[in-house]
C-alpha cells in the first residue's frame, strides 16, 4: 500500500535537475540502451560516444523520471567521460548517489537504473566484437534489478501501462 | 547513512519571484483571519482545561461548545453529535475500527475503491480481526456502480463507507442514492461518510442524507491542523481507539485543541459565508486553459457540477509527476502527482487505477486545489508556468516522440 514520503533531496540533484549535463538525444551513438519502464515510473536512455581504444568520448542521457533520476543520470554520464569502457563498467551505484550527496533510500534504484543503463550501453557495444576479459558474461547484479525492476512491472501491469 | 539536511535544499531552491499554493490536498495555507481568531487561545482567554472548573476552562469549553453548535448548525444535527479529533484522519480511524470494536460481532465492511488511505487501511486492517472487507468498483470519472453495490450489500453486511466527494479527482457522488440502495438492501448497515472534501463545498446535510457517521477535517475548509470531527447520528455506538482520561469528549481522551477549535470555528464560518461561484470559474479556467493549451493531457474526473468546485486533476502524458511537482516548485508553484516516484514503493494512486488510467497518465498526473483566496491572475500564472514545465521535461523525456 502505498503512502508519502519525504524526499529530502540534496542541493546537488536540485541543481542537477534544474541544469541536467549532457541531455538530449545523440546522432548515431556508438552505444545506446533504454532501462526501466514507464509503467514504474522511470526510462532512462543513455547515449554513448565511443573511440577506437574504447574511450568513451561523449555520453547523454534522456529520462522519463523523478528529479532523482534526472541528477543520476547526468552525473553519470558526466562521470563516465574521458573514461576506459573498463572503467566506466565499474563505476557503482554507491558512486552515484555519493557524487549526488546521498540519496533518500527509497530513490537508490534511481542509480541502479541509470548504472544498469550504462552497463547495458557498454554490452550493447560488445555484441558483434570480441568481449573484453574484464566483461562478464553473466548479468551483474545492477544489470539483474535493472531487468527484474522491469519484469516485475510488466508481469504486474502488462498492457495496462500503453493504454490510457 | 544517509542523513538529510533539508535545510541546504531549501537555500538552493531560493524563494521564486512569484509563489501560488494550489496543494490544498496535503496540507492547507490558514488565512489570516483564521489565524486570528485563534491567538487569544493562546494566552489571552480559554487556554485552560474545558473539564476544570475555572474560567480559563469554562472560557476553553465555550469555544468546545459553541464550534460544536456551529458544526451541526451547517450539518442538520445536534450539537451533542459532534465529536471532535485531531484530524480527518483520526476521525476515519474511529469511524471504521471504533463502530467495528463496538458491533460485538463480525460480517462484511464495504468501501469505495477510491477512498482516502485513512478510511482504506483501518478497513482492510479489520480482515485480520475477521471481517470481509470489499471494495465496491467505481466509473471512469469515480462514480459508485450503484447496481454493483447493491448486489454487495447483504445481511451479512456492517458497514459501508463511501466518501462525498473524493479527494484527487473530485468525484461528487450521489450520495443520497447510495445511502437508500444500502438502506434498502440492509437497514441494519452503519452508514459512514468522508465528507472533509465535501464540507463547505457541496450541500451536505445529514437529515437528508439519511447517513450514521462523518467524518470533517478542519485543514480541508481552510483551518488550521489539528481538528477532525466524527458526527454520529442517535444510537450509533462507536468505542474510542485511545485511552485516558476523558474529558468533554466522550470518545477522545486527552485535552482539547481549543486555540484550532476556534480557528476551525472561524474557516467554517468564512466557508459558509462565501458562495462557491468564484472558486469554480477559477477551477473551469484553470482546466480550460491547461486542456486547450498543453497537448496530450486528460482531466481525471468529471466536470461541472458532478466535480468538486475546488478539484483540478490532469494527466500529462510523457511526464513524470514527481519531476513536475519539483519543476513547478522551482517556479512558485506547489502541487502534488499521484506519481509512484512520491511514494514508499513503486505504486502510483490507487485512485487513479480504479478509474482505469494507464501507469503512465497516473504518474504524470498533478493535483491543484484552489481556494476563494486564489485570483485569476494566480491561474493564469500557473498556466504559464505549467505550460513551460510540462515542455522542459517533454524535450528531457524519451517517450512521446513518435
Amino acid at each position: 500500500m502505498s503512502t508519502r514520503v519525504p524526499l529530502p533531496y540534496t542541493p546537488m540533484v536540485l541543481e542537477l535537475f534544474r541544469n541536467p549535463k549532457n541531455l538530449g538525444k545523440m546522432e548515431d551513438p556508438d552505444a545506446f540502451a533504454q532501462a526501466g519502464s514507464p509503467a514504474c515510473g522511470d526510462v532512462i536512455s543513455i547515449y554513448l560516444r565511443i573511440s577506437e581504444d574504447e574511450v568513451i568520448e561523449e555520453a547523454s542521457f534522456e529520462s522519463y523520471g523523478c528529479a532523482a533520476n534526472i541528477a543520476a543520470a547526468s552525473i553519470l554520464t558526466e562521470m563516465v567521460k574521458g573514461k576506459a569502457l573498463k572503467e566506466a563498467w565499474n563505476i557503482g551505484w554507491e558512486d552515484i548517489a555519493d557524487r549526488l550527496g546521498g540519496l533518500p533510500p527509497v530513490k537508490r534504484h534511481c542509480s541502479i537504473l541509470a548504472v544498469g543503463g550504462l552497463r547495458r550501453a557498454i554490452r550493447h557495444y560488445y555484441e558483434g566484437r570480441e568481449r573484453p576479459d574484464w566483461l562478464p558474461e553473466e548479468l551483474t547484479t545492477v544489470e539483474r534489478q535493472a531487468l527484474e525492476e522491469e519484469e516485475m512491472i510488466e508481469r504486474l501491469y502488462g498492457g495496462k501501462a500503453a493504454g490510457r | 547513512m544517509f542523513m538529510p539536511k533539508v535545510k541546504a535544499l531549501l537555500e538552493a531552491h531560493g524563494r521564486p519571484p512569484r509563489e501560488v499554493y494550489l496543494d490544498h490536498e496535503n496540507s492547507g495555507w490558514v488565512p489570516p483571519e483564521v489565524v486570528e481568531a485563534m491567538l487569544p487561545y493562546f494566552n489571552e482567554r480559554g487556554y485552560g482545561h474545558p473539564s476544570i472548573t475555572n474560567k480559563p476552562g469554562w472560557e476553553a469549553l465555550e469555544v468546545v461548545e459553541s464550534t460544536a453548535e456551529l458544526v451541526a448548525d451547517t450539518l442538520g444535527g445536534e450539537p451533542s453529535q459532534i465529536n471532535f479529533v485531531h484530524s480527518g484522519t483520526e476521525a476515519n480511524n474511529l469511524a471504521i475500527l471504533g463502530s467495528a470494536k463496538a458491533l460485538k460481532r463480525k460480517g462484511k465492511v464495504i468501501i469505495s475503491d477510491i477512498e482516502h488511505y485513512s478510511v482504506l487501511l483501518p478497513a482492510l486492517s479489520l480482515e485480520e480481526a475477521g471481517f470481509t472487507v470489499v471494495r465496491a468498483p467505481v466509473n471512469e470519472e469515480g462514480f459508485v456502480d450503484v447496481d454493483v453495490l447493491r448486489e454487495l450489500v447483504d445481511r451479512e453486511t456492517v458497514l459501508v463507507s463511501i466518501q462525498a466527494v473524493n479527494h484527487e479527482i473530485g468525484t461528487v457522488q450521489k450520495l443520497k442514492e447510495i445511502v437508500e440502495v444500502v438502506k434498502d438492501r440492509n437497514p441494519d448497515v452503519i452508514f459512514h461518510t468522508d465528507a472533509c472534501d465535501a464540507y463547505g463545498r457541496v450541500p451536505l446535510r445529514v437529515d437528508d442524507l439519511g447517513v450514521d457517521m462523518v467524518t470533517l477535517s478542519s485543514h480541508k475548509v481552510l483551518g488550521p491542523k489539528g481538528v477532525g470531527v466524527l458526527w454520529l447520528s442517535e444510537g450509533i455506538r462507536v468505542e474510542p481507539l485511545l485511552k485516558g482520561a476523558l474529558s468533554s469528549q466522550s470518545l477522545w481522551p486527552g485535552v482539547e485543541n481549543v486555540p484550532a477549535l476556534a480557528g476551525f470555528k472561524r474557516a467554517v464560518e468564512l466557508a459558509f459565508d462565501n458562495d462557491l461561484s468564484k472558486v469554480r470559474s477559477l477551477r473551469d479556467r484553470l482546466i480550460e486553459a491547461v486542456l486547450s493549451e498543453v497537448p496530450d493531457t486528460l482531466l481525471n474526473g468529471p466536470s461541472g457540477e458532478l466535480r468538486a468546485p475546488d478539484n483540478v486533476n490532469i494527466s500529462f502524458l510523457h511526464v513524470e509527476g514527481e519531476a513536475l511537482t519539483v519543476e513547478l516548485s522551482l517556479r512558485g508553484v506547489y502541487v502534488s502527482s499521484g506519481s509512484a516516484c512520491t511514494s514508499r514503493v513503486l505504486e502510483p494512486s490507487h485512485v487513479m487505477l480504479a478509474i482505469g488510467r494507464s501507469y503512465e497518465a497516473a504518474h504524470g498526473s498533478l493535483l491543484f486545489k484552489l481556494t476563494r483566496y486564489h485570483s485569476e491572475q494566480d491561474v493564469d500564472y500557473v498556466v504559464e508556468q505549467v505550460i513551460e514545465a510540462v515542455r522542459r521535461l517533454r524535450e528531457i523525456s524519451p517517450l512521446g516522440k513518435g
